[in-house]
């Protein structure tokens, strides 16, 4: 398909005076052969060399992309696959089992409902915490410096470490509501006058840990967006403020519709993004709670395991059950960039 | 409106805050009074303080010292929306994401209270004002979808719709091809004519400022050299700033002297000037200010005849001349009389200026004392204050000797500089924990900067100027 475009884009130059003779076909529709040829001189001549210098990085993008994408999909479809199995020389069935098995389990369901309750909450959320943080960080002179590096930290700290941090300070040790024994986050909560809260140690609540999760989650997507949108506030140029400001427009009025639509491509591309990177969030939990995913032992409710999480528990004992969720995870993400696509085309400023 | 500037000045900080040489006077001690319902334009080189002038006029800068009145409010302190403008930006700083409707409609939209007027009512004001500047056929565009004039345009509506008492207009027709920019000037012309608002704007290209301004403020370096009506400055330079500013092609130089109620270029006395005393000057000659004669008292060598359809641009060197072309224009039958290598002109006495050599001030001669009392009798029967600068001119900072960069540095000097740049440093830094220890943070340290350079200023503004 792309090649074809390409073709057809690199061929319309040479093409143009023939289209303008009085003989030339209406609508500019070629017949198939004389398209081939034309391909055929294009390969021959200028594009050889640039199909040349591609060649390493499309050997391991073909190595290390191309064939897993392929491999799953194929694994996907066997019955019962093993890769032992197969190198023993057993055939396997051809079907849709691995689909249906994946939807059909209990477990998958809750993973799905993890993953879309911490997805919707959590991008919504640090976008718009970003896009603030961001404007204030523009506007501030004095520190600025500091500040973004402040906020960049977290990006470049592992989640896991981090994960580890998150979990001492939300941590209760020992019985609940003596002073000595609490997290900071605890300390602080009763510093206010509430009561210390199980917020993930044993016998926490499902809701308990989300909210940790959602915070963690929030946290540590911040930078990135940060970045991104500041990034873009200093490319907007300052005679739209003073514009705005001649007219005397309200801060909040220059916000909304001065500085997002503005900024709505990086807007964009920070919740496309952001969706994506959230539809696979996995480490966050393993950060805080440990491997099992299934949150803090004796938990009241539902584990915490997403997708991921999920795709990596079954991978050792049944390959293609993984690989169909994999692969459901994809049509997922697929979707739902489409509709971010979609959306934004009709909302974004470019 | 009239609009009355009162010594306005604008000191811009030096970058490095220990150098207190390195702040920038942008605008200097600056008098005018512009006249309700006339087009002015600021003239002047890049950097000579022209756009400074205009955010101060629009609010977006705040003055160091000095009032601005709009009729007899004094609105030097009031805030930018308050002050009852319209600005255009030289980009425009049209809002992309809105349609030409929206962005025109954008200033209303900002009404609070009393102010703000219906739906229907700013549909109908911007409806008007788009008709006015004649973009009524594009409102539903994207600005992207327009062409550079029309963005233009719709910047002046925007500007207008809140219907301003000033309007102000930042190098209006820099950012658009010749064509356009002819165009477009007829057009501000118009709008302004239509709308009767005092309009301020800002241009390089004296061109331009000539053919559509009622008055022109011809500035250099924060400093006002002359005003007056476009044709006035042109035919009566106060300075030779003004002169070589004025006019294209440019006014021809050289380096002359008075002798004896003669002016001399070289060798040659080219004119009579009686009662002038003897001084080293510069003569500034427009274009058409030659006539050629067999007998003419000034001889050029010439290298080449440009036909320009009705006139030919006759040039010639001049070993005299400052510039390196002698540029002159002369009717294209005359011009089938040179033939030779040479060429001799007399001059039109009206059409030659000569400046002091020290002062670059004019030095009036002959008719040219009674045109110039003519021309301040006219300008002051329109109510129009005739001002030309008075004081000692500015001079570009390049003109200070560069000894500095020249002097080759030994081994001893270089080690010496090294040293003392390291003490430098150190006494920045103890000022620094001195500052922290005596508790004034940064803020307070930049108040206590903006008086001291006030103080400052006075031994300053005649070391800019000398």
């Amino acid at each position: 398909m792309d090649e074809e475009k390409i073709l057809t884009e690199s061929t319309s130059e040479e093409s143009a005076p023939a289209q303008e003779s009085p003989e030339g076909a209406p609508g500019g529709k070629k017949k198939f052969s004389e398209r081939l040829k034309k391909a055929g001189r294009w390969l021959g001549h200028s594009q050889l060399k640039a199909w040349l210098y591609l060649l390493p990085a499309l050997v391991i993008l073909a190595i290390f992309t191309v064939y897993p994408i392929i491999n799953t999909v194929r694994i996907s479809m066997l019955e019962d696959y093993s890769f032992l199995k197969e190198k023993g020389g057993t055939e396997f069935l051809v079907n849709f089992n691995n689909f249906t098995n994946v939807v059909h389990y209990r477990g998958f369901l809750t993973c799905m409902g993890n993953t879309m309750l911490l997805t919707v909450i959590t991008v919504p959320v640090s976008t718009m915490l970003a896009l603030l943080i961001a404007v204030g960080l523009n506007s501030i002179k004095w520190l600025k410096k500091v500040f973004q590096t402040i906020f960049f930290l977290p990006y470049v700290t592992n989640a896991i470490a981090i994960g580890m941090v998150f979990k001492a300070m939300f941590e209760i040790i020992g019985p609940v509501n003596s002073p000595s024994s609490v997290g900071i986050i605890n300390t602080i909560v009763e510093a206010f006058g509430g009561s210390a809260v199980n917020w993930v140690n044993e016998g926490s609540s499902y809701w308990a840990n989300m909210a940790v999760l959602i915070f963690f989650i929030v946290w540590n997507a911040l930078p990135f967006k940060i970045l991104v949108l500041l990034g873009g506030l200093q490319n907007v140029n300052k005679q739209y403020y003073d514009a705005a400001k001649v007219d005397g427009t309200s801060r909040f009025r220059i916000f909304w519709r001065i500085t997002v639509p503005l900024l709505s491509p990086m807007i964009a591309y920070v919740v496309i993004t952001g969706f994506i990177g959230g539809f696979k969030e996995y480490t966050s939990i393993i950060g805080i709670f440990d491997e099992s995913l299934m949150g803090p032992p004796g938990s009241i409710g539902k584990p915490l395991n997403t997708m991921v999480g999920y795709i990596y528990g079954t991978i050792n004992n049944n390959q293609g059950r993984a690989s169909a969720a994999a692969l459901i995870l994809f049509a997922v993400i697929f979707v739902v960039t489409m509709i971010n696509l979609y959306v934004s085309k009709k909302r974004v400023h470019y | 409106m009239k609009v009355v500037l009162q010594n306005l000045t604008k000191i811009f900080p030096s970058r490095n805050k220990n150098d207190k040489g390195g702040e920038v006077v942008a605008v200097n001690d600056f008098n005018l009074e512009i006249p309700d319902g006339k087009l002015i334009g600021l003239l002047g080189p890049s950097g000579c303080g022209k756009s400074t002038t205009l955010y101060m006029i629009s609010g977006l800068q705040t003055p160091t010292r000095g009032k601005i009145f709009f009729g007899d409010d004094d609105v030097t302190k009031l805030a930018p929306e308050n002050r009852g403008i319209g600005l255009v930006f030289q980009n425009y700083a049209l809002y992309p994401h809105m349609t030409v409707q929206q962005n025109i409609m954008f200033p209303l939209q900002n009404l609070k209270g009393e102010q703000r007027l219906s739906k229907e009512e700013m549909l109908k004001r911007a409806n008007e004002v788009a008709k006015l500047v004649q973009i009524d056929e594009y409102m539903q565009r994207k600005p992207a979808e327009l062409s550079g004039g029309q963005q233009q345009r719709v910047a002046i509506a925007r500007a207008l719709v809140k219907m301003p008492r000033v309007l102000l207009l930042d190098e209006p027709l820099s950012n658009l091809d010749a064509r356009l920019r002819l165009q477009t000037r007829e057009e501000i012309r118009r709008i302004q004519r239509d709308t009767g608002i005092t309009t301020i704007f800002v241009t390089h290209d004296q061109e331009e400022a000539m053919s559509i301004s009622d008055y022109i403020v011809v500035m250099k370096l924060g400093v006002i050299m002359q005003t007056g009506k476009p044709q006035w400055v042109y035919d009566d330079p106060a300075n030779l700033f003004v002169a070589k500013f004025l006019g294209a092609p440019p006014i021809n130089l050289f380096a002359g002297m008075v002798r004896a109620g003669k002016l001399y270029i070289g060798e040659e006395d080219v004119l009579d000037l009686d009662g002038v005393e003897d001084q080293e000057v510069y003569v500034g000659i427009r274009p058409e200010g030659f006539l050629l004669a067999e007998d003419g008292r000034l001889s050029c060598s010439v290298s080449g005849v440009d036909v320009m359809g009705r006139d030919v641009s006759v040039v010639s060197t001049n070993e005299n001349s400052l510039n390196a072309l002698v540029r002159s224009i002369i009717s294209s039958d005359d011009a089938e009389a040179i033939t030779g290598d040479t060429v001799r002109f007399n001059l039109k006495q009206h059409k030659v200026f000569i400046f002091n050599k020290e002062t670059e001030k004019r030095v009036y001669f002959g008719r040219q004392i009674a045109a110039h009392e003519e021309m301040l009798q006219k300008m002051r029967e329109e109510g129009q204050d005739y001002v030309t600068h008075t004081g000692p001119l500015p001079r570009e900072a390049d003109d200070k000797p560069k000894e500095k960069k020249q002097a080759p540095k030994t081994k001893g000097q270089i080690v010496l500089g090294f040293f003392k740049k390291i003490g430098g440093l150190f006494k920045k830094l103890f000022a620094k924990i001195k500052g922290l220890f005596t508790k004034k943070g940064a803020k307070s340290a930049a108040e206590n900067e903006a008086p001291m350079s006030e103080t400052e200023d006075a031994e300053n503004t005649p070391k800019s100027e000398d």
